[in-house]
């Protein structure tokens, strides 16, 4: 088990129709037995970045170390790392035994150690029975599973997985998320695992890092990233479904500031005001994330002027047992969700009116980094 | 137009029940004529072969109804004293073998080269080595010639092997290539990672991979180095060093072309390997075909 950090890492593309810049100036430091996600949407260098880890792309600029070494010239053999694929990756003529002692043979550990090593790693993944089966004869749960045994069996100073799950069908990855977990937490081996799945990232994750375009958005534990997003993409990807978005103006009316959305005030704590007063007279985006709005009947609490509410049409409902996610649009043309409990009776064309719980707001900047604001 | 429509949905399936049946007759039909075409010189080698020895050319008429079935022929070819038969089967066997693993070696590295290594000029040199599918074999011929003469290697079964694959490597390298390309480039990553350099993952990974595609160009090389003629007969000048092709022309030389059955038995014994091997190996010509987008 080793610390992995990448310093100011940068990886180049060139291509013929102009070269394409996949990360930029990337730093990372991974704490011995960490769980790190990497998650992103397409094509924003998380799966660069681990075959960098990995050792299957060579970084442009930058330094890898895993442990104390610097590795940017290691081969990808003797960084002693493991990595689960997507596609799972198992080698098709060979049986699942030989695939898991395959990584052991070619360093030439002796057989009975291998069988040792293989027989451990089997029991641990609940797949003995499996053993003398190729990989076309496996369920896909199945065959993940003797990929990530594969990956076990070496005891690699770290984990690394790109996107494992995303084959599997929703049930079963939520089933293999917990053994991976309860895996970690027994092995205690760093662990990098790229997903572009948020859901994925919140629940594996000591600390998930988001990225977009080849940087590094936030990093940091998920509850923080959940809570604080630091900007608008970090608060649009992470959560589903998404926050909402709003152009809000800042008017300072006497000692009194206010964000005014669509022509209604919303409410801010004396702290909240107290920061917005900097931004007076200019346009921020407000943030709320779908469970804080709160959702009622229009005729039955519209009946104070001048409230800090929000009239809104009810346009689809989406019944999830638990809880019904009700997409909205205001007069203005605003579209909002708001997850509300499953006893409200809601339906599509209702009128209601869409209130904001003051502590859960967030303001961002308008302009294109939508830095955090509060 | 809506009045119309009931008759004519009515007519349709009694119609077109009658249109598919014409389409099946006359599509059995022409499927018919042409496995007969490709059958009947078959048929009329075998038939002929078992003629009465100095019989004369069979018509249609005394093709299936010779002056008795003369299964003798064939033990008279088998044993004549001047033609080693059973030499040349094994010149045969030894040449197709050899070609076929030097070509399965050099075809399979020069696809692993194409499909999986980064080099600069990696896809121009492709098409260039493509393109000299396009160069005829009768052009090669001369050149190589006069280079294994010169390597003093005419009349050897060096001279009979070695050249084979220039005349048929770039097919078999696009054939393999194409194959190597589909099979997912992490199995090399997971490969790389448990310890493999680039030659081991060919080893290891990609040639088991790829067995079926291996087999489909082991039957095309097997296929075509057994019924060459042309290389065969000027690589070689003493009658013990003749294939089976070149054995059967030596042999139809000896009876000036005149006694047919006999002529037609040898025929047969040269003729009856390739077919029983393209029985059973019939899928991995297909295959080879689907594999490399080529026809015929």
């Amino acid at each position: 088990m080793a610390a992995v950090s990448l310093e100011g890492v940068t990886k180049l593309y060139r291509a013929r129709r102009g070269d394409i810049l996949a990360l930029q100036d990337f730093t990372l430091d991974i704490a011995d037995a960490e769980f790190v996600v990497l998650v992103g949407p397409s094509g924003c260098g998380k799966s660069t970045t681990l075959r960098i880890i990995a050792g299957l792309e060579k970084p442009t600029a930058g330094t890898v170390r895993i442990g104390d070494c610097v590795v940017n010239t290691v081969a990808p053999k003797d960084r002693d790392v493991a990595m689960v694929f997507q596609n799972y990756a198992l080698y098709p003529h060979m049986t699942v035994y030989k695939n898991m002692a395959f990584g052991l043979k070619m360093r030439k550990v002796p057989r009975a150690e291998i069988e040792r090593k293989v027989m451990a790693a089997a029991g641990m993944l609940g797949i003995e029975h499996l053993l003398d089966r190729k990989p076309a004869a496996l369920s896909g749960g199945e065959r993940q599973r003797v990929a990530v045994g594969r990956a076990i069996v070496r005891n690699p100073r770290a984990f690394l997985f790109d996107e494992p799950l995303s084959n599997l069908d929703a049930k079963l990855r939520v089933q293999m998320r917990a053994e991976l977990k309860r895996l970690h937490r027994q092995l205690h081996t760093t662990s990098v695992y790229v997903t572009h799945d948020q859901e994925e990232a919140m629940t594996l994750g000591d600390r998930i890092v988001v990225m977009k375009d080849g940087l590094i958005q936030q990093c940091d534990t998920p509850l923080t990233v959940y809570a604080q997003p630091a900007n608008r993409f970090v608060a649009g990807f992470v959560g589903m479904p998404p926050m909402n978005f709003m152009d809000a103006r800042i008017e300072a009316d006497g000692g009194e500031v206010t964000a005014v959305v669509e022509g209604h005030r919303l409410p801010c704590t004396a702290p909240t005001a107290q920061r917005l007063a900097q931004h007076a007279s200019q346009t921020v985006v407000v943030g709320a994330r779908p469970e804080s709005l709160l959702v009622q009947p229009a005729d039955a609490t519209r009946t104070r002027s001048g409230d800090e509410t929000l009239l809104a049409e009810v346009q689809v409902v989406e019944p999830l047992g638990e809880r019904q996610d009700v997409y909205l649009r205001t007069a203005a043309g605003t579209r909002l969700i708001a997850r509300v409990p499953p006893t409200a009776h809601i339906s599509p064309g209702d009128n209601v009116t869409v209130a904001f719980d003051p502590d859960r707001l967030h303001l961002f900047e308008a302009d294109a980094t939508g830095q955090r604001i509060i | 137009m809506t009045g119309n429509m009931p008759t004519r949905a009515r007519a349709s399936p009694a119609a077109s029940r009658v249109l598919r049946a014409l389409r099946t007759v006359v599509v059995y039909a022409l499927l018919l004529l042409i496995a007969l075409s490709t059958a009947l010189p078959l048929v009329w080698m075998v038939c002929t072969s078992l003629h009465p020895p100095h019989a004369q050319l069979p018509t249609m008429r005394t093709l299936f109804a010779p002056d008795g079935w003369h299964w003798d022929n064939y033990s008279y070819v088998f044993t004549f004293a001047e033609l080693p038969i059973w030499r040349f089967a094994v010149n045969s066997v030894l040449v197709t073998a050899g070609v076929v693993l030097l070509q399965l070696t050099l075809c399979s590295l020069a696809a692993y080269g194409f499909a999986r290594l980064q080099f600069r000029g990696r896809d121009a040199l492709f098409v260039v080595f493509l393109l000299t599918m396009m160069v005829p074999a009768q052009v090669l011929i001369v050149p190589l010639f006069a280079l294994v003469r010169h390597l003093g290697w005419l009349d050897t079964y060096g001279g009979l092997i070695v050249p084979y694959p220039y005349l048929s490597t770039a097919f078999g390298t696009f054939l393999l290539r194409q194959f190597f390309v589909g099979i997912p480039t992490s199995l090399d990553d997971a490969a790389r990672l448990d310890g493999c350099s680039d030659l081991r993952i060919f080893w290891h990974v990609i040639l088991p991979a790829a067995k079926p595609a291996l087999a489909t160009l082991a039957a095309f090389a097997f296929i075509w180095t057994w019924t060459d003629f042309y290389w065969p007969m000027l690589a070689t000048s003493s009658t013990t060093m003749r294939t089976l092709e070149v054995g059967l022309s030596v042999f139809k030389d000896a009876y000036h072309g005149t006694r047919w059955p006999l002529q037609m038995a040898a025929a047969v014994i040269v003729l009856a390997p390739v077919l029983l091997f393209f029985l059973v190996m019939q899928r991995f010509f297909v295959k080879g075909v689907v594999l490399s987008g080529l026809k015929g």
